[in-house]
């Protein structure tokens, strides 16, 4: 059959030669992606086995209920107050920020568009992403703490200001991603614009605004600099956020490693790994609760 | 074109050429309508009457203002920023373009359904609940959603999955879905842009038939590059074509005849529309 072959259509066919250097170079590009891949995860696996390594020892009922010790470089005692202080001062930020963010962004998508006062916004959140985080903690220190004192809401202030720009941009870009198709089948049905937003819009886009939110809470939940200025530093539990001082795991991790004692440098690698293991496990919370939605939605 | 595509079924001409008794009632009127995107005339001079309980179908070439004219019906053109309308639509004498008007309302009563099967990334019960919903229907939103599948002949297909998501469904299961969704609002008038022109051929031939049912209750529309379905389905016939406008080389829509499909099909008054017809252009 083969001399049948036309010329033409021989072309077709792979030469003996090109196909055999075509797969060693295809072979080749495969082994260097494979290998960047690894060499990236190389440090991530590190860090997260080493805090893991360093810090487990620490975890004990005690670490989670008792106060921190009057003395930092004696073992003993608790890292409660800065566990509770994380997520309260975290959850502050998390419900100034969050609706602030979804409905910012909702404006520059749904209704301000291309209009002048959605480009300067667009803008300002863009340039408030850039923003480093101790200047967001000077800012808060000027404009609360030096009137209000210490307290946990200074830093819920700051944290929150280092939200706010990620949730309104990734909120705006995930509501791009919902068709118009979409919006125009809910006019079509005589929605009001509004109801067209919570109704088709947000539940459409419901999966990857939590992970924007997620995103910006974890970022928030390990800043250290802003809380500094803002919160003070209190051994004990403090559980009212607008009244005295208050301390953080990401505060604690920086303080007890600056020191030169055993116990306190293992109390930072128990925080650290305790701050790891939250961000963790609200990670992971938020892609359940969105499976969930998604699977009630979509496909 | 073959003859006896040209010719329309006779089958299909025959319920509305019978009852001459009673003359139809005009639901839309429409009186020297023009539509302009920002400065540019997208479409000029359109006069038409859509009767009651008939199927009313615009054809012609691309870019003849056909689904621009269509979204008037139901003022979806006002998403558009730039569109602007001049003339009148009487929806039974009153005028759709009235500032008085509630655009909302309008598309309460008059339904829509598009060239792209969109249904929401719901599951098929809240597809058809939700305009229901929204008006704040205290009825039984079971039935209703049974009535509104079974109206759009899908009801067999999926009444076991009710509570499945309509992503799921084949493309002609989901053009019938938005058809459903259109009909459990109870419009008086549903407007096709194109429904058939993402489907195949038996999905199609699906379409056609329930357009052929729902005459007896709706007021129909439709928009479609398909002269054959047009000349199958529709009682009326709307030709468009476009005229290029030789000082700013742009092209606007114009209405060339409307009448009878039987007469635009077999013996049209207009050069043009026989030209397009008979597949001279276009």
């Amino acid at each position: 059959m083969t001399d049948l072959i036309s010329p033409d259509v021989e072309q077709l066919l792979f030469d003996a030669t090109t196909s055999r250097s075509r797969r060693i170079k295809n072979r080749l590009a495969s082994i260097w992606m494979l290998g960047a891949l690894v060499v990236a995860v190389i440090p991530l696996a590190l860090v997260i086995g080493y805090v893991l390594f360093k810090g487990i020892g620490q975890l004990s009922v005690a670490w989670f209920t008792e106060d921190l010790p009057a003395v930092t470089r004696k073992a003993g005692g608790g890292m409660g107050p800065a566990v509770v202080g994380t997520l309260l001062i975290t959850l502050g930020a998390a419900v100034m920020a969050i609706p602030l963010g979804i409905l910012g962004a909702i404006y520059l998508h749904e209704y301000g568009a291309k209009g002048r006062t959605a480009r300067l916004i667009r803008f300002m959140a863009d340039v408030m992403t850039g923003v480093p985080s101790i200047v967001m903690g000077l800012f808060v220190y000027t404009v609360w703490t030096l009137t209000f004192g210490l307290n946990g809401f200074g830093g819920s202030l700051a944290l929150g200001c280092l939200m706010l720009p990620i949730i309104i941009r990734t909120t705006e870009e995930m509501l791009r991603l919902v068709p118009d198709e979409l919006r125009q089948a809910s006019y079509a049905l005589g929605n009001r614009k509004w109801r067209t937003i919570t109704t088709v819009v947000l539940p459409a886009s419901f999966g990857g605004i939590t992970s924007g939110v997620m995103i910006a809470i974890a970022r928030a939940a390990g800043e250290t600099a802003p809380l500094v200025f803002t919160i003070g530093a209190a051994r004990n539990l403090n559980l009212n956020i607008f009244e005295g001082p208050m301390t953080a795991l990401s505060v604690q991790i920086f303080g007890n490693a600056q020191t030169p004692f055993d116990a306190a440098q293992s109390r930072a690698w128990g925080a650290a790994l305790t701050l790891v293991a939250i961000v963790f496990a609200m990670t992971i919370l938020a892609r359940v609760v969105s499976s969930m939605v998604a699977r009630r939605h979509a496909a | 074109m073959s003859p006896e595509i040209a010719a329309p079924n006779a089958e299909v001409v025959a319920p509305t050429t019978a009852p001459v008794s009673e003359a139809p009632s005009v639901v839309f009127d429409v009186r020297e309508l023009d539509v302009y995107y920002g400065e540019f005339r997208a479409v000029r001079d359109v006069n038409l009457q859509v009767l009651q309980h008939e199927i009313t179908a615009f054809i012609g070439p691309s870019g003849c203002g056909k689904s621009t004219v269509l979204r008037c019906f139901d003022r979806m053109n006002d998403l558009i920023e730039s569109a602007r309308v001049d003339g009148k639509i009487l929806y039974h004498g009153i005028d759709l373009y009235d500032p008085r008007i509630d655009p909302v309302e309008v598309r309460k009563r008059i339904g829509m359904v598009f060239q792209k099967p969109n249904p929401f990334p719901k599951s098929i019960y809240d597809n058809i609940a939700f305009g229901p919903r929204l008006s704040g229907n205290k009825g039984n939103l079971d039935d209703i959603v049974e009535h509104a599948l079974r109206r759009a002949a899908l009801w067999d297909e999926v009444k076991d999955r009710l509570k499945k998501s309509a992503m799921g469904l084949s493309g002609g299961q989901q053009q019938r879905l938005c058809i459903a969704r259109a009909i459990a609002v109870e419009p008086e008038v549903i407007l096709m842009d194109e429904p058939c022109s993402a489907l195949d051929p038996i999905a199609t031939a699906r379409i056609e038939d329930l357009m052929q049912e729902l005459k007896s209750d709706y007021t129909i529309i439709i928009v479609t590059h398909n002269m054959q379905q047009a000349a199958r389905v529709s009682d009326r016939t709307a030709f468009f074509t476009t005229e290029v406008n030789s000082e700013s080389d742009t092209r606007t829509g114009v209405l060339v005849e409307f009448d009878s499909t039987d007469k635009i099909f077999s013996a049209p008054a207009d050069e043009r529309t026989e030209n397009y017809v008979t597949g001279r252009f276009g």
